[in-house]
Parts: C-alpha cells; sequence; structure tokens
C-alpha cells in the first residue's frame, strides 16, 4: 500500500498536477468571468475546442507559439462576441445559445481542419513550448523539478489568475462585472452599460477558454485530435460553483482536481490490472458531479444568473 | 427663487395608452415639489423620463437652462439628477462603499479610487445625518439603512435635484419622520427634491408645492401652505371611489394555531418562537417592516416551508403532511406578495390560470387525466364574471391583464373554493384605488361567510381599516395581537421598531 | 450611435410562428453554403449531392429514416424536458444506458415471443434511460444541482462503462477482437419495414411515441402540469401543483425516450451493442426539439430534417470532396438560426438614434 501514499511525494506527481491543472485553469478563470456578469457560458466546451484547433494550426502553418496563443484568443473573443450578441442584447436562452455555441464550435474547428489537412490519418505534431527553468528555484531539491520547470505557457496560465484576481477586486470593470451579475439595474441606475459590461466579460472569458484548448495543443501535447477536449469544460462549469465564482478559489479548485487525476494516473499504472482503466478515466467526472453537490448547500449564486437584461422595460 | 428643472409639455404612450400626457411643471431651486396621484397616474413614468431610462414621444425638459438629452442615464447624473427608486438598485453583494462608487470612473479605469471616495462618504454622512459603514454588505443592511446608500449615491455625484419614488412605502412612522427631517435638511443646503407619492398626509408634512397626476395628465398644482386637504384628495382620485365599510361579526371557534414556530435556515427569514392563534371570521392584520420574517411566516402557514421547530394544528384535524397541496385540502387558502412571479403564470390563457387550484378535481378532468375543456371554460367564464375580471377572453394570455385583474382573478380562484383561512400578503400593492377596493370588498366578504384572515401588509392604513386584531413582527418575532380599536398608528410604528420585544 | 430595444409583442403574427423554422434553415443553409465555397466546391451543386444522398433513391430514402428514427426519440427526450425547463442535455448517456439495458435482458437473459420481446426490450430501455437521469433529477431537486452540468458529465460516465463492458465482460467473443456486445436474439430484434433496406420498426414506434407524446402534452392534466411549471415553478407551486412529482415524471418521460433511442440502435439497426452506437444523436435531439419549437409532432419532420442532413453529408463529402462536419455545422447553424428566429417571433425590434455618450 506504501507506494500509494509515495505518489505524492514524487517531483513528477506535482509537476504533472499543474500540467493537468493550466487548461482547466484558464477555462475555469473565463467561465468564472462570464457567470460574474450573469451569463452562463455553456460554449466553454467548444470554444476550448476550436481554440485548441485554430492555436495549433496557427502554429502547424508556421507561425510562432505566442502567435498561435493569440490566434486562440482571437477565435475565443469571436465567439465570445456571437455568445453575447445572443444572451446580452437579444436576452436567449443561455443554455440552449451555449450548446449551440459549442456544437458550432466545435464542428466549424473540425470542418476546418479536415479542410486544411484532408488526408492525415495520424494527427501530424508541431514543437511545443518546452519548458524552462526558472534561475536558482529550478535547481531545489522536489521543488524545483515540480514548480520550476514548467513551460512559458504554465506561467502565463498562472498569471492569468493574478491578472482576474487583480481585475475582480481592484478595478472598476471588475466591480461592475460582479455588480452586472447581481443586480443589472443598479448598475444601469450608476449609469454604466449593463450590456456592455456583460459582453466585455462574455468576450474575455471565452478568449480564455479558447485559449485553455490552446495550452493542450501548443504545451500539454504537440498535436490536435477530435474530442481531445473530452469534457474539460464542463468540468470546469463545476468547478466554478466549487469555487464559488473566485478566480483564486478556482485555482485552487483546479489544482486540487489535477491533483486527484494526476494521482489517478499513477494509481492507475500501480493498480491497472486489478482495476479496469475506464474506472480511473470516469473519476474526474464523478468528482465532478460529487464537487458541486457538496458546493451546492453553501453556494450562493450570482442573483442574475441567467436572467437576460432588458432595457427600458416597463416594470 | 430661481428655476432649476422646467418640464415642458412631456407626453409618453406605451402603445395606445398615455402614460404621461403633455405634463408641464417646474422645480424651484431649495424646494421640495411633491407629485401626488395614485399608482398608475403615471408618476413614475414621468420620473424615468427625467432620470433618462425612458424616451418621451414628446415634450421637452430643461435643467439649470440646459436641454436635457433623453432616454440617457448619464447625461442626468452628470447634470446633477439623482433619484432613489421605490425598488432599491443596490447589489447586495458588494459593500456600502462599492455601491456608491461604481460608475464614478470610466469601466477602462485601471483603479479605484476607494481611500478617496471613503472620505467623501464619510464627510457626506455627517453634513447629512446619515450614518452608515461604508465597509459593511449591503445584504446586511436594513431598508431605511439601504434607503440611507441610495441618497447618499446621488449625494456623492454632488446632486442638485434628487429624485425620491415613494420612499416610505417600506418605512415605520418613525424612519419616515427621521427621512422627512434629513429632507428639510437638505433643502437648507441647497439642495431641490421631488419626491412622489400616493400618501396625501405625508406630502402635506413635507412638501412645499403639490402637483397632482391622474390618468397620466397634471391636474391640479397648489402651494402646500394654501392647499385644502379634502379638495387634493379629489383631484387625485377624480371620481369618488367607495370603500368597504368594516362590519364587525363574532367571532368563530378557533381554526389554526402556531406554537412555538422558528425557522432559521439560510433560505428563507428567520422565525423565533411565533406563537399564534386564529379564528373563523377574524382578520388578524400583520404589520412589520419588510424582511422581518412575515414572507417565512406566510409560507409556513401555506404549506410551502416547514417550520424548523415547533408545530402547526389545524383544529380537528390530526398531523397534518407540510406541503402546499395538503394545506390547500384544509382550506387554506394563500396570496402571494409577488402576484408576477408567485401568482399567475403569464404565458398560460386565462382559463388555464383560472383552473390551476382544481387540478384534482374529476370535474376538470376524466379518471385518465384528460382535461375536460368544457367545464373548465364555463368556470373561468363564472369566475371571471363573479369577480369581475376584466378580460377580452378567456383565452387570452394572462400577462397582458392588468396588475387589478390579475389580483382578482388569484382571489376569486381561491374564493371559489370557500376558503377557511386565508393568507393574504400585500393584497392590494401597487394596485390603482378602484381595485385596491374591490380586492378589500373581497376580503371583507370572505370574512362575512367565516374565514380566518391573515392580513400582512406594509401599509398600516388598510391594516387599521380591515383587521379585527393586529399583531406586529420584528427581527422573526410576532407580538401579541391587540384589538385594532385599542391601538394607533404611532404605537405600531414603535413596535415596528422593535419596541416591546 | 443607432440603439436599439426589443419590444415584446402582445401577439406574434401566426405567419411568422409558421414560417420562423423554415427562414432559420434557410439562413443556416446560406452560411453553411460559404463555407463549402471556401472548400473550393459549387455551393448548388453540393446541396443537389445532399438532397440525393438523402432522398435520391428507395434505399437512401430509406436510410435516412433509419437514422431519423434515433433523432426523433432524443428530440422528444429534450421537447419533453425543455418544456418544463428541465434542461437535460443528457440525451446522449440515457441513449447509451437504454442500449446496454437492451444488451444485458435481450441478448438472451429472457426470451419471449416477439410480440412480446419487443415491447418488453422498449419499456426496459425507457426505464433505464429514466433510471439514469433520476438521481440527477433529486440532486436538482434536493440540493439545486445544476442539472445541465450533471447531465453533461454522466455522458462521459456512461460512455466509459459501455467502453469497459466492451472490452470486458459483455465482449463478444465471436467479435475477432472488436469491441462490440452479444447480439439481439432474434425475437427481440425490430423487424423490416421496407424490404432490403436498413428501415425497421423502430421508425414507426417513433412516430407513435410522437402522437402519444403530444397528446399528452396538449390533452391531459400531466402536460398541463409540465407546461405550469416550465413557465412559473413558482406560480405553480402556490396553486397547488406539486412540483416534485411534475419534475420527476418529466424527468422519467424525457429520459425514458432517449433510453428507448438506445432500443432502437440496437435491436433495429445494428443487432448489438458498439461504443460508436451514437455518433451523438444525444446532442442532435436538442437541435431537433428547438427547430420544432418543442413541439412533438414537428419532432417528426425535424428528425428527418436533420438525418437527411447527416445522411446527405456523407454522400455530398464523398462526391464533392467536403468534409462531413458541414452536417455538424449546418445543425449547429440551424440551432442558433433558430434561437434568433424565436427571438425575432417574440419581440419587435425597436431602433432608435442616441447621440454617443460625452
Amino acid at each position: 500500500m506504501i507506494e500509494f501514499i509515495e505518489i505524492i511525494f514524487t517531483a513528477g506527481f506535482w509537476a504533472a498536477t499543474i500540467r493537468i491543472a493550466c487548461p482547466l485553469i484558464l477555462a475555469t478563470i473565463g467561465e468564472v468571468l462570464c457567470e460574474r456578469a450573469g451569463v452562463l457560458n455553456l460554449g466553454i466546451e467548444g470554444i476550448m475546442s476550436i481554440g485548441a484547433m485554430v492555436g495549433w494550426m496557427t502554429v502547424f502553418l508556421g507561425a510562432d507559439l505566442y502567435t498561435g496563443i493569440l490566434a486562440a484568443l482571437i477565435i475565443g473573443s469571436i465567439f465570445g462576441l456571437l455568445h453575447a450578441i445572443f444572451t446580452v442584447y437579444l436576452g436567449a436562452s443561455q443554455h440552449v445559445t451555449g450548446i449551440g455555441i459549442t456544437m458550432l464550435a466545435s464542428s466549424l474547428g473540425f470542418f476546418c481542419f479536415k479542410l486544411i489537412l484532408p488526408a492525415s490519418t495520424t494527427p501530424p505534431k508541431i514543437k511545443p513550448f518546452q519548458p524552462i527553468d526558472i534561475p536558482f528555484l529550478s535547481e531545489l531539491p522536489f521543488l524545483g523539478p515540480a514548480f520550476f520547470q514548467h513551460t512559458p505557457f504554465t506561467y502565463l496560465a498562472i498569471l492569468a489568475v493574478v491578472f482576474a484576481f487583480w481585475l475582480m477586486n481592484s478595478t472598476p470593470l471588475g466591480l461592475s462585472i460582479k455588480m452586472a451579475g447581481e443586480n443589472p439595474m443598479a448598475l444601469e441606475a450608476q449609469g454604466i452599460d449593463v450590456f456592455l459590461v456583460r459582453t466585455i466579460a462574455v468576450v474575455l472569458g471565452s478568449a480564455l477558454m479558447a485559449v485553455g484548448g490552446a495550452y493542450l495543443t501548443l504545451s500539454a501535447f504537440d498535436a490536435f485530435y477530435f474530442g481531445m477536449i473530452n469534457g474539460r469544460g464542463w468540468i470546469a462549469i463545476a468547478l466554478v460553483v466549487f469555487a464559488s465564482w473566485k478566480p483564486e478559489r478556482a485555482l485552487l479548485g483546479a489544482l486540487l482536481f489535477a491533483g486527484l487525476d494526476a494521482y489517478q494516473v499513477r494509481a492507475q499504472q500501480l493498480a491497472g490490472a486489478v482495476i479496469p482503466y475506464q474506472f480511473f478515466l470516469m473519476l474526474p467526472f464523478l468528482l465532478s458531479i460529487v464537487a458541486m453537490v457538496i458546493a451546492a448547500k453553501r453556494t450562493r449564486y450570482p442573483k442574475a444568473l441567467l436572467i437576460p437584461f432588458r432595457r427600458g422595460e416597463r416594470h | 427663487m430661481t428655476t432649476l428643472l422646467k418640464v415642458e409639455k412631456i407626453t409618453k404612450k406605451f402603445g395606445d395608452f398615455y402614460a404621461n400626457k403633455e405634463i408641464s411643471f417646474e422645480v424651484k431651486k431649495n424646494e421640495v415639489l411633491a407629485i401626488l396621484g395614485e399608482n398608475g397616474a403615471g408618476k413614475t413614468t414621468l420620473m424615468n423620463i427625467l432620470f433618462g431610462h425612458y424616451t418621451p414621444d414628446a415634450g421637452n425638459v430643461s435643467f439649470e437652462g440646459n436641454t436635457i438629452e433623453f432616454g440617457n442615464t448619464n447625461n442626468a447624473i452628470k447634470l446633477g439628477i439623482g433619484m432613489v427608486h421605490q425598488h432599491f438598485t443596490l447589489a447586495e453583494n458588494l459593500t456600502v462603499l462599492e455601491n456608491i462608487i461604481i460608475g464614478r470612473q470610466s469601466i477602462f479605469s485601471l483603479s479605484l479610487p476607494k481611500r478617496q471616495a471613503r472620505i467623501k462618504i464619510l464627510e457626506l454622512s455627517k453634513k447629512f445625518g446619515l450614518p452608515i459603514d461604508p465597509d459593511e454588505l449591503v445584504a446586511n443592511l436594513s431598508v431605511s439603512e439601504k434607503q440611507r446608500i441610495e441618497i447618499l449615491k446621488t449625494l456623492f455625484l454632488d446632486c442638485k435635484l434628487l429624485i425620491l419614488d415613494e420612499p416610505t412605502a417600506a418605512l415605520t412612522p418613525q424612519e419616515t419622520d427621521s427621512l422627512f427631517s434629513t429632507i428639510r435638511n437638505m433643502i437648507k443646503t441647497g439642495l431641490s427634491v421631488i419626491l412622489i407619492s400616493h400618501k396625501l398626509n405625508e406630502i402635506l408634512a413635507v412638501s412645499d408645492r403639490i402637483i397632482v397626476l391622474r390618468n397620466g395628465s397634471s391636474v391640479g398644482e397648489t402651494d402646500t401652505n394654501s392647499a385644502e386637504r379634502q379638495k387634493i384628495a379629489e383631484m387625485i382620485v377624480g371620481k369618488k371611489i367607495e370603500y368597504p365599510q368594516k362590519t364587525k361579526i363574532p367571532r368563530k371557534s378557533k381554526v389554526l394555531s402556531l406554537l412555538d414556530v422558528s425557522y432559521n435556515k439560510a433560505d428563507a427569514q428567520r422565525l423565533s418562537s411565533v406563537n399564534l392563534n386564529l379564528y373563523g371570521g377574524q382578520i388578524l392584520g400583520i404589520a412589520g417592516v419588510a424582511g422581518n420574517g412575515q414572507t417565512t411566516l406566510a409560507k409556513i402557514l401555506s404549506g410551502h416551508l416547514k417550520a424548523t421547530q415547533g408545530s402547526i394544528v389545524f383544529e380537528e384535524v390530526g398531523s397534518v403532511h407540510i406541503s402546499p397541496k395538503s394545506f390547500m385540502d384544509l382550506g387554506v387558502a394563500y396570496i402571494p406578495e409577488d402576484r408576477n412571479s408567485d401568482g399567475i403564470v403569464g404565458d398560460m390563457e386565462i382559463w388555464e390560470n383560472a383552473i390551476m387550484t382544481e387540478m384534482d378535481d374529476s370535474f376538470f378532468r376524466n379518471s385518465l387525466g384528460f382535461i375536460n375543456k368544457k367545464n373548465s371554460f364555463d368556470r373561468s367564464r363564472n369566475l371571471c364574471e363573479t369577480y369581475d375580471v376584466r378580460m377580452q377572453s378567456i383565452r387570452q394570455r394572462s400577462r397582458l391583464l392588468s396588475g387589478g385583474n390579475v389580483q382578482k382573478l388569484l382571489l376569486g380562484r381561491w374564493l371559489m373554493r370557500e376558503p377557511k383561512i386565508i393568507i393574504a400578503c400585500q393584497p392590494t400593492r401597487g394596485l390603482d384605488e378602484g381595485a385596491i377596493a374591490s380586492i378589500q370588498k373581497l376580503l371583507l366578504e370572505a370574512q362575512q361567510n367565516n374565514s380566518a384572515i391573515i392580513l400582512i401588509s406594509e401599509d398600516l392604513d388598510e391594516l387599521l381599516s380591515m383587521s379585527d386584531d393586529i399583531a406586529v413582527m420584528y427581527k422573526g418575532m410576532l407580538s401579541n395581537p391587540i384589538e385594532t380599536r385599542t391601538t394607533n398608528k404611532l404605537s405600531i410604528g414603535l413596535q415596528m421598531a422593535g419596541d416591546g420585544f | 450611435m443607432l440603439k436599439f430595444r426589443l419590444e415584446e409583442r402582445a401577439k406574434s403574427p401566426y405567419w411568422l410562428i409558421i414560417l420562423s423554422p423554415f427562414i432559420a434553415i434557410l439562413v443556416a443553409i446560406i452560411l453553411a453554403g460559404m463555407l463549402i465555397i471556401l472548400a473550393g466546391a459549387n455551393p448548388f451543386e453540393s446541396y443537389y449531392q445532399l438532397i440525393i444522398g438523402a432522398f435520391g433513391s428507395k434505399n437512401s430514402f430509406a436510410e435516412t429514416l433509419a437514422r431519423a428514427t434515433p433523432i426523433i426519440l432524443t428530440g422528444l427526450a429534450a421537447s419533453i424536458a425543455f418544456r418544463a425547463k428541465f434542461w437535460n442535455i443528457g440525451a446522449e448517456g440515457q441513449l447509451y444506458f437504454g442500449a446496454l439495458a437492451t444488451t444485458f435482458f435481450g441478448t438472451g437473459l429472457v426470451v419471449l415471443p416477439s410480440v412480446l420481446m419487443i415491447p418488453f426490450l422498449f419499456v426496459i430501455g425507457a426505464l433505464a434511460g429514466g433510471l439514469l437521469l433520476l438521481p440527477l433529477v433529486l440532486l436538482k431537486l434536493y440540493y439545486k444541482v445544476d442539472e445541465v452540468v450533471t447531465t453533461l458529465l454522466l455522458n462521459f460516465v456512461v460512455v466509459l462503462l459501455v467502453s469497459y463492458l466492451l472490452e470486458g465482460p459483455w465482449k463478444d467473443p465471436m467479435s475477432l477482437g472488436w469491441p462490440q456486445g452479444k447480439s439481439v436474439i432474434d425475437e427481440g430484434v425490430l423487424p423490416q419495414v421496407l424490404s432490403k433496406t436498413r428501415l425497421h420498426l423502430g421508425f414507426i414506434i417513433s412516430i407513435g411515441l410522437a402522437f402519444s407524446v403530444w397528446f399528452i402534452l396538449s390533452k391531459t392534466v400531466i402536460g398541463y402540469r409540465i407546461k405550469s411549471v416550465g413557465l412559473n415553478a413558482s406560480a405553480a407551486s402556490h396553486a397547488g401543483i406539486p412540483i416534485f412529482k411534475t419534475v420527476l415524471i418529466v424527468a422519467i418521460l424525457s429520459g425514458g425516450m432517449a433510453g428507448m433511442a438506445g432500443v432502437t440502435e440496437t435491436a433495429g439497426l445494428k443487432g448489438y451493442l458498439t461504443l460508436d452506437l451514437s455518433p451523438g444523436f444525444g446532442y442532435a435531439g436538442i437541435a431537433v426539439a428547438m427547430l420544432a419549437n418543442l413541439n412533438p409532432i414537428g419532432v417528426i419532420f425535424s428528425g428527418v430534417f436533420l438525418a437527411s442532413i447527416y445522411v446527405g453529408a456523407d454522400a455530398m463529402s464523398r462526391a464533392m470532396n467536403v468534409p462531413t462536419y458541414l452536417a455538424d455545422v449546418i445543425v449547429a447553424l440551424t440551432v442558433l438560426c433558430i434561437l434568433l428566429s424565436l427571438v425575432f417571433v417574440h419581440y419587435k425590434i425597436l431602433f432608435f438614434k442616441a447621440k454617443k455618450d460625452d
């Protein structure tokens, strides 16, 4: 049994945790931004998928890796804008819009991939982000290989959390986003355009989701597969509830979650003969459901979540 | 005195309906102008136009000589117009400070000047006698404290004209007095105030000048000093409305009692050891500032919530399963306070709403569960006739009904069942005077038929005229009921503020 | 700057209600046409190939109807649930659960004559779909756990479960290493309704179910309750309508329909369970339901429409060298266009001029 405990004392486990957490962190923070503004963004799964494809394809076609991230950011913003036009300006159902966006973004991504690479049977590879050693820190025993030998993209993802934390707590925009999701009338009464605030939040959030997808193809792996998002978007939505809509807790939640995932991969190697691998793969999904149940009891939803704001409506 | 605001021939239509028709008036510096009128007279629409929420179809408004650009709240704010809505526009998840400073910087600005703002807020709060803690979460504040924040919000913007829309609706008489002295204070420091209300007494107490609106038009203007009470009252209503007169009937046997009922879960306001006896033919009024547990009490009495402690006893009935349905079957009728979100299904037709409480009655369905449309239609027509629900057709979507007709439909639906107990929460809130009179009449008739009625209201006048006994709720506690004729507005007001608890 | 505002229509004109899905489809097809141009093909010819591929021969027509069968059922599942504002996005998982039940009971465990065996399998499949949804409904009702996310997450769990069973204990030893389940016994196989095609009894059954659902929703107390709970649950509960029971019925009906889609695929089309039994029929159901404006009869037509896109796209792809994913793009665009058209049906858009701030 001791092997099962030893897993968590290996640097590899912690490094993997961070690697697994990154796309979830980016996606969860993106979803937090949307939901704090009052918009549930179920387009997340599709937006991550097309972000992964576009980011990868940009690099495959010759651009550098950072341009790949930028391309994912842009495609995410475009789908975010589409989502916002539907749900914010036109007040359409957030549920159906989100599902529609997911269907559109992923199918469009697959379509374009096949269009550009019609015949490839084995997915072509690119040279992804390489780990860089942070001077001095990376040489620390255990801590070095666990935390300070990651790719630049990883550090960018952590930076995104800091950015989101700062945005939500120290800027007028963050305050406006929080108010838009709680009482949009109050925001309007203070002379701020609710539509604009919600749109900014959804666009920014969707951009982060797409970048989260791109992490998979540009940093964690080196190729694009169909279905490679594999429910990560839905898990992120569960993590948002678990994180009580706070960016800093989203980081914790994603790390905890990724830790369990990294652990199960290693435990699977030890117990693979006894327990079929499918049960290990189910764990993240079941855990997400459990996390939502745990959070549901104490959590406080943004009050205006799912409710379209209509200006000049007669009360 | 110089003119601050000049309103000229403002007209606003919603469809074919004139909400405002050629309204003109002026507000001078350092005065309190009262705009009086019953619900639906067009007061709120007019203010929403001034504040930039709506764009009028015709007319002009100028402020300090500058023409106001319509449909732009920002512009109104910049000119110095501040508005406190009847329903507060505060975000409960943010602090007082955050609620006040939001919107002061561009949303693209990179910093929040919280420190300077805190200093200014504390200064203002001292200057105008509006004590607050800037770092408190708004969710933890009482109604009158929230109103203070709303006023501070406008003062923070250096407003010159403050519009208060029905500011006393949810205040105790004592809080009302304190608000009025704040208003007089503000006038002294150079502000002007527009006060919108339908309460004549209050207006006479605090205003300098009065304008009366009726059916969207301005029907009279007078200085408060020379105002004649009776004449203004007639101007407000236009035609004389006959309010029902209460006739007392002998009290029948006990129908319901609450024994030490408490509720302390987070999903509703708290209740602590509430005791209550209710008798047939009794109207028990329950007064209290909104948010002191009235809604929880009503929900427990109607089976929507289960008390965490204590018991609810229906006389001559054994133990009861707690659910809305089983309480209904015991003869409980419940008029929820928000008739649009809890009462009517707006997107269903009138007949569908009319029979909603009757779906288990074999008269409206056969044993296989098919709806008997003929009987349902007949019942709906009958209901609409009996209770004067005015509509074009029972196949019409219910959301197109006016508030008064929705309430008559909902109340009528219950009265058809001849309920033993009626729990009416704010049954006349927001209705026009004619509808208020009809609803009150229906309730009094039900009392004559020996129904026991619990009337929860924030309108003390209504409670005093309708109830046999009045009890007061404060922080989840319920006072012992006292006979209405032995009490008065002032002493109820004191109790509402916590006196005697 | 031109600003706009939505004003709710008191009454939506009938022509608009009827015409709106067709306009939405047209717009979706035009937009997808641009992608075809991008792919270097002629859009008119491509769509011609698509129509031929879906309806051009007895065989292709039968194939379209066969493909429509599970889509109609998942469309019904979404229609019922969405009417009550219960967002069941888990039809995919419920479909596989129905298929698992079919495999468990239909491959020899229970042997009945055909007239009993087929109804038995449908009941079992429906129960399985409903049962899968049940715990999630309870979580929603008791703990307010959002059902969108839980139903979505459970889809992945079920697919993994199927994968485990097909690679492990339920693997058909005769399948030469291919992960597939044992064949459904002859008594349970849905008979062909058009000879020498793949069209089977499941299609007729799905149409029958559509009419039954329509009947339940529009004529009975249960349908009335579902409608009132969906439109305003709080008001319904205040009028004594049992929310809990109603949502439970909705979930069982909805999960049941999706479960039966698993039956038609396992016992009808393939005869055995595979891991690629459903190429997203569960998600297609959402599109179908939206396209039909949640009307069960409409679901039949929108189901056939969607199936024709999927079937026709295969043929078009071969002939024109346009990736088959175009079908998914058309479906997704249709969902969004329908959503857009619903906004226009219910609201008037009023434009007004407003100067820019400052």
